[in-house]
């Protein structure tokens, strides 16, 4: 029943937004590629944006797919092949891309997409078991110092914003980042369980999945990679403990290559648009996701400098063939 | 007792009947789901995700927890009827289970499925509702080197236990290894295997696989013989119902079953499959006519069914005490309580105890449901049987094709289920155990990861192994595990029945 009346609201408003903006209408037909599973980040963007964009009225049909694998190498060598030169699809993808087509050797690359928007930023958190004897970010920089391999890292996959935030850490601190004992758990909760188990010494992820286990006391939160203290979390940033490390987990929607000018500036102003709206704001605070958006040339050259940075960390680290 | 009070509590917010409606609908969707190879309750849970955004969160979850018990429950149907596991879990039910079906036994197999799978529900809801906190604690303390000393008892026992002999189960064993090493590595990052080709580099599969050997390879088998024989299946010898003797035989495997799937599947890196091959194994070990095994023995459906129910229990006790979610339906309902600004965890039982309580409730009440719900189809059921083979054996290539595409859209995944239903064939044909080769890619990357995740912070000393107390007990139970069946072979040579 909810279903229908909300079926029926939703056709109610798009009813109204065409009438009102006959002559300003965007697009009417939009495809967002989720290039994971279902369920993942990126599905749940992509879904998100999807529910935005009809109850708002500025797409009529929006349409998810999901393309999984390889940290979305596989989706985005599907998207530049078969959506090139398709005004009416986007692609939402993220940090943890930028890394999976350097460690994979990806033919396809992030140089062939056409750049839209960055939508949200999620920072990372350094934390240690509640019953550890590293009290903050400047201890923590000391052990790593005094012998990188002896300090163990529970994360993410390797050559994840995880693992790079560590080799980063390490650096700040003086140490080797190839020394660096990082050991990458698959997902979920396991390398949360080796934190709280005391297997070892620090463990790094977005702050959302630590929050709760902090707030409980069974977690010490080090540090964050923000630039400053973030206002929702009740703890320094690095940066104020004087480690020089600032990385946040973005995601962004690109467009497929071979897109004219005023394609990419229509596409643009209609993603603009949607981040303005009271749906897509009510559903970032339901889900816990941080505005970041930034979009045009703007977003264009971020893309290009986290290629950058991100390739001479993994090159650093190893995990990249220079 | 505090949690008895709190359990009559959450049972008034469960039996309101706009949440017994939500679990009605969960077991419905989740015992379809089950059924369906490649589809799994994870991936329906992520599908209802959006829809469920504005609904009340009680209800929703109490769906989401239907949805994963019915699943549960729906899994093992194909796997008895059409040698078809739903999803990895059923895979060992397959075993016994369809050649129950096949000697008309469908009937028992089913029941024995279904009510196990209530007991071990019931038991292990009801071990979530009061160990949960205690178990919680022994959880996290399981680290990497204790999980490797634990695939280790899985792996000797699987390759003992599978198949008439031990070579060609661990020849199986080690085609799964290797298959297992496709894809990207998990601690270096650096693809494995993957020649070049991208669809490879997450690696084989494991529905894909079951269903190819499984499926597919049996489906290749019939037609090859048939025009030797004229196989006649009778969809219902004997009895509908189980038997006394079936009872008789039952009920051990389904208590031992769900104590090997509920702590089992509380430890955050545990899983569904283990406990059901542990208690293959060790109902084959204990059967009074362990002849029988591979010729459809009750026991081996009545065990495993009721291991990868416990383990679904299992499975919430680290997602509601810790927010751990440990498989990737529970990591589907992670995100279904975030979207409502819930964060499982210590805080959830204290913050929010009408939801949490009425959960574990209404998981008694979905449990209820489902063995009223399936009993009663194992008539309709078992009819499936008395379909014309050739027709039956077509539906069931259509079936398995649709699974695959379903789950992974990809022609590269087609050319994987095809080769490994060529593969299954020439393994029946030569008389290889294929269960194995399913284990072997199920464990194998999970051994090797946890293994140099355990050397990693051991900084390379492999005495870690020994030195955690849990992870010495079970190798010495690993080691002990392999020896004994050479030694009982040696004593039973005499009376070797085998054709």
């Amino acid at each position: 029943m909810t279903r229908i009346t909300k079926g029926l609201w939703r056709g109610a408003l798009t009813a109204a937004a065409l009438t009102l903006a006959t002559s300003a209408m965007a697009q009417s037909d939009l495809k967002i590629m989720a290039p994971a599973a279902p369920g993942g980040g990126w599905d749940q963007t992509a879904r998100s944006m999807q529910q935005a964009f009809t109850q708002s009225g500025l797409v009529k049909n929006v349409q998810v797919t999901n393309v999984p694998g390889a940290g979305g190498s596989i989706g985005i060598a599907q998207f530049v092949n078969g959506a090139k030169g398709d005004p009416n699809q986007l692609m939402v993808m993220g940090y943890v891309m930028v890394g999976a087509l350097l460690t994979n050797n990806s033919p396809v690359t992030l140089a062939q997409v056409t750049p839209i928007a960055r939508i949200t930023a999620e920072y990372e958190a350094i934390v240690v078991p509640a019953n550890s004897p590293i009290k903050d970010a400047k201890e923590l920089a000391a052990a790593v110092k005094a012998d990188p391999a002896k300090v163990t890292w529970a994360g993410g996959s390797a050559g994840g914003v995880d693992h790079i935030a560590a080799a980063l850490f390490a650096k700040a601190a003086g140490a080797d980042p190839t020394k660096i004992n990082y050991i990458p758990f698959s997902g979920g909760g396991e390398a949360l369980a080796a934190i709280l188990g005391g297997k070892v010494t620090a463990g790094i992820s977005g702050y959302g999945e630590f929050e709760s286990q902090i707030k409980a006391g069974k977690l010490r939160l080090i540090g964050m990679t923000s630039p400053g203290k973030l206002p929702n979390v009740d703890g320094p940033s690095l940066k104020d403990q004087g480690i020089d490390l600032e990385i946040a987990n973005w995601r962004a929607v690109v467009a497929p290559p071979g897109l004219s000018p005023e394609q990419t500036k229509t596409l643009t102003e209609t993603v603009d648009k949607l981040a303005k709206t009271k749906e897509w704001q009510e559903l970032l605070k339901a889900k816990g996701w941080d505005d970041a958006y930034m979009s045009g040339p703007a977003f264009a050259k971020y893309l290009s400098d986290e290629q950058a940075k991100t390739k001479e960390v993994l090159t650093s680290v190893g995990l990249v063939k220079s | 007792m505090d949690a008895f009070v709190s359990l009559a509590h959450g049972l008034t917010v469960a039996i309101q009947p706009m949440n017994l409606l939500f679990a009605l609908i969960g077991v419905l969707l989740g015992t379809a789901v089950g059924v369906l190879p490649g589809i799994g309750p994870a991936l329906t849970v992520a599908l209802l995700l959006p829809i469920t955004f504005k609904l009340d969160p009680g209800g929703s979850i109490i769906m989401f927890a239907g949805i994963y018990y019915g699943g549960m429950y729906g899994g093992s149907t194909t796997s008895i009827l059409i040698n078809t596991p739903g999803e990895s879990a059923s895979m060992v039910t397959a075993l016994e289970g369809n050649k129950m079906a096949k000697a008309g036994r469908g009937g028992p197999a089913l029941a024995t499925a279904a009510i196990g799978s209530f007991v071990a529900g019931v038991i292990a809801t009801a071990g979530l509702a009061f160990l949960a906190p205690y178990l919680v604690d022994v959880a996290v303390q399981f680290g990497p080197e204790d999980y490797f000393a634990l695939m280790c008892v899985a792996f000797v026992t699987v390759s003992a236990t599978f198949g008439d002999s031990p070579v060609r189960g661990l020849t199986s064993l080690f085609i799964g290894l290797l298959l297992g090493l496709v894809g990207i590595d998990i601690l270096t990052g650096q693809a494995r295997m993957s020649f070049g080709v991208p669809d490879l580099l997450d690696g084989v599969e494991v529905t894909t696989l079951a269903v190819g050997l499984f499926a597919v390879g049996e489906a290749l088998y019939v037609a090859s013989r048939r025009h030797l024989v004229e196989e006649k299946l009778e969809p219902v010898r004997g009895s509908l119902w189980m038997t006394k003797e079936d009872w008789k035989r039952s009920w051990k495997p389904w208590l031992r079953g769900t104590a090997f799937g509920f702590p089992i599947g509380a430890l955050p890196a545990g899983g569904a499959e283990i406990p059901t091959f542990l208690s293959y194994s060790t109902e084959k070990r204990l059967a009074k006519h362990p002849e029988e095994f591979g010729h459809g023995a009750i026991e081996g459906v009545a065990g495993p069914e009721a291991a990868n129910n416990a383990s679904a229990a299992g499975t919430l006790v680290p997602l509601l005490t810790l927010g751990l979610p440990t498989s990737a339906t529970a990591a589907m309902m992670l995100a279904g309580f975030q979207q409502y600004g819930l964060n499982p965890g210590p805080l959830l039982f204290a913050e929010r105890p009408e939801l949490v309580w009425g959960l574990i409730a209404s998981l008694f009440i979905a449990n209820v449901m489902l063995l009223v719900l399936n009993l009663p189809l194992v008539g309709l059921w078992v009819r499936l049987l008395a379909i014309p083979q050739p027709w039956l054996y077509a539906g069931i290539l259509v079936f398995a094709t649709m699974g695959t595409i379903a789950a992974n859209p990809s022609v590269v995944e087609l050319m994987m289920l095809t080769l490994f239903g060529i593969m299954g064939f020439l393994m029946r044909r030569f008389d290889f155990p294929i269960a194995p080769v399913v284990v072997g890619l199920i464990l194998g990357p999970v051994a090797e990861g946890q293994l140099r995740r355990a050397l990693s912070i051991s900084l390379n000393d492999p005495m870690v192994l020994l030195q955690s107390p849990i992870s010495a007990t079970l190798l010495v139970i690993a080691l002990i595990a392999l020896i004994l069946p050479f030694v009982l072979k040696g004593m039973s040579r005499f009376k070797a029945t085998e054709d």
